[in-house]
């Protein structure tokens, strides 16, 4: 009888803080314990008591890498309340500054924290000895999206130019357009990035991945849509905590995700996206997707990388089309009536990863 | 230069949404400059690589909120010759000081099923609370224009030029009109240090004080012309205890505007 225990107190180049432990006996995981030891901030108990308008900046200070999902999950709950929707020309721009924290986000995870693990590496800054041509144009990609938070949203970290209703002031039509040619490279640099990605070495492992996502009709959900799951689930984001709880277990300050029905954990992220909605991917993004050898479901997740450059593809298309068919709105938020109300769907602070 | 050793940088994460050091890799166009210049001896959110200390920089984000951070920042300290707290968070205590003003186990029940399981303090606290801090970055987040500045003047051995005035000086600079005497807006951009460029005046809203109390700011005239402009005491409170709540000119004048019950 062997045992071996693996234990890494402090895991490198993820967002946040946590740890591994695995204990395996004679092959066998017995033991495997994800550990969250971002100490707590209290999020959920300091925004009792501030005025609605204060809440999607605080909201935003949840993360620093993704606010823009923060900053909209609240701003979309409290619109939900007071009954607003929005016109087509302040949708357009946020998805706009959306697909901006997706290439953004994507782009910093895909070369700077994920792949270093696929090259043997210990991080990105090695790879630009070897190959400072690559990183540099991996760092290009990552400022295109930092560069429509910016433009949109005012600054890359904390953006502060969304509010209820739409935005404080409307992006001049010269600034959005500017942003056209990098976009135009951003999107072959992105394709060139599946090419690379997809032929990194990955072991073979197959999940039977639970997966949820938004879904929604005409396009590749990001911040719209209804939960749904590959077993069927199909619900609208109002009723999420019917069917979702949270689980707070000992060894972790994050709480655990689990279905009510019994079936327990859910995978979320790039790979339960692209199988909810593979659908909706662009043409483009497809046919990246299928020269990478990827078939309309993935269930390794060392492939997640592959997925997520798949999902830059189309972040980057996003972008451009709304880029290039931009005018300015002629307000740049939509008036309204503050209400007291209860929204069943504050889960939406749950959607970011969805 | 070849055979000249490199100043060690290290990077450490407290309690903090890693926005701040996320700062260092939004430095796009300058990062691998910055990785010529030193070398990266500890950055978690960036390498595994982990070069054991003394550092020549520490580079610290997020709030002291755990018995074990109050020993690792003591351990950080000492590996460290020059300590620089990057952010709202290591400078004042960040979003997360909001509860400094109340009793931290209500947070704890209202959030977690089982708050046994919670190890945290009453308080957070930026890092000087604990130990000596070299210089103090300001920001929520912070901005990477003056991270590069500071990282050039540590490495060039002078000090970093941050200016300490306040954001109104940013806005005359920029030509935004003010908010406040045009529209009435209620902006703290008067008692506000500049670093954000005079950001939310040119989005048309009022400045929400993501840099934290200038030097020497005469919060309780701030206050009044919040009060003029149609503030009542509650909203007064809470535009002081935000983002730099624990600022001590912040906490004072959100104190001074307390429920008397309170």
């Amino acid at each position: 009888m062997t045992t071996r225990v693996i234990k890494v107190d402090a895991l490198a180049r993820v967002e946040g803080e946590g740890s591994l432990l695995v204990r395996i006996k004679d092959g066998v995981i017995k033991d495997l314990e994800f550990g969250i030891f971002e100490p707590p901030r209290f999020f959920e108990a300091f925004l009792v008591g501030r005025d609605y308008s204060e809440v999607p900046d605080i909201t935003a200070r949840i993360c620093g890498i993704c606010p823009i999902a923060y900053e909209m999950g609240s701003i979309q709950a409290m619109e939900d309340i007071f009954g607003i929707t929005v016109p087509k020309p302040i949708r357009d721009l946020r998805r706009l500054i959306y697909c901006g924290e997706w290439i953004e986000s994507h782009g910093l995870h895909v070369y700077l924290l994920h792949a270093p693990d696929f090259l043997g590496l210990p991080d990105a800054l090695e790879l630009a000895k070897s190959d400072k041509a690559l990183v540099e144009k991996a760092l290009r990609l990552k400022k295109i999206g930092n560069d429509i938070l910016e433009v949109v949203g005012g600054r890359a970290v904390h953006p502060i130019n969304l509010k209820v209703g739409g935005f404080f002031s409307t992006p001049r039509k010269a600034k959005i357009k500017a942003l056209a040619e990098d976009l135009k490279w951003a999107v072959e640099t992105s394709l060139a990035t599946v090419k690379l990605v997809g032929g990194f070495d990955f072991p073979v492992l197959e999940q039977d991945y639970h997966f949820v996502a938004l879904r929604h009709p005409d396009e590749y959900a990001i911040h719209e849509g209804r939960v749904v799951s590959n077993r069927g689930l199909d619900i609208p984001v109002s009723q999420f905590l019917d069917h979702f709880d949270e689980e707070h277990v000992r060894h972790s300050n994050a709480l655990h995700g689990i279905i009510k029905d019994g079936s327990g954990p859910y995978k979320v992220g790039p790979l339960a996206r692209y199988a909810l909605n593979y659908d909706k991917l662009s043409p483009l993004a497809k046919q990246a997707a299928k020269e990478a050898g990827l078939g309309p479901v993935v269930r390794n997740p060392f492939q997640s990388i592959v997925v997520r450059a798949i999902e830059l593809v189309q972040a980057c298309e996003d972008a451009l089309r709304i880029v290039e068919s931009y005018e300015e709105p002629d307000a740049a938020s939509v008036p309204f009536e503050v209400k007291a109300g209860r929204d069943r769907g504050s889960a939406r602070a749950l959607l970011p990863y969805l | 230069m070849a055979g000249v050793k490199k100043p060690k940088l290290a990077v450490w994460k407290f309690s903090s949404c890693d926005g701040c050091q996320l700062s260092l890799l939004d430095c796009e166009l300058e990062l691998l400059a910055v990785s010529e210049a030193v070398e990266i001896a500890y950055f978690l959110e960036a390498s595994r690589k982990v070069v054991k200390g003394p550092y020549d920089i520490s580079l610290v984000e997020g709030s002291i909120t755990t018995p074990h951070d109050v020993k690792a920042i003591r351990d950080i300290r000492k590996m460290s010759k020059t300590l620089v707290t990057i952010g709202a968070c290591a400078t004042s205590g960040g979003i997360q000081a909001l509860r400094n003003f109340t009793d931290v186990k209500g947070f704890i029940d209202r959030v977690y099923a089982h708050p046994e399981y919670i190890e945290t303090l009453n308080t957070s606290v930026g890092i000087a609370d604990h130990v000596p801090v070299d210089f103090e970055l300001r920001g929520c987040p912070i901005n990477k224009q003056q991270l590069l500045e500071v990282l050039n003047a540590f490495l060039n051995g002078r000090k970093p030029n941050v200016p300490k005035h306040s954001e109104c000086i940013e806005c005359k600079i920029r030509g935004t009109s003010c908010v406040s005497v045009a529209k009435g807006e209620a902006c703290l951009g008067p008692v506000v240090q500049a670093g954000c460029g005079g950001l939310c005046p040119a989005h048309q809203r009022g400045c929400f004080g993501c840099f934290g109390p200038m030097e020497s700011p005469n919060t309780e005239s701030m206050a009044a012309l919040l009060a003029k402009q149609g503030l009542d005491q509650r909203d007064i409170r809470r535009s002081f205890r935000s983002y730099n709540a624990n600022a001590p000119a912040f906490r004072k004048e959100s104190e001074a505007h307390d429920d008397e019950s309170h």
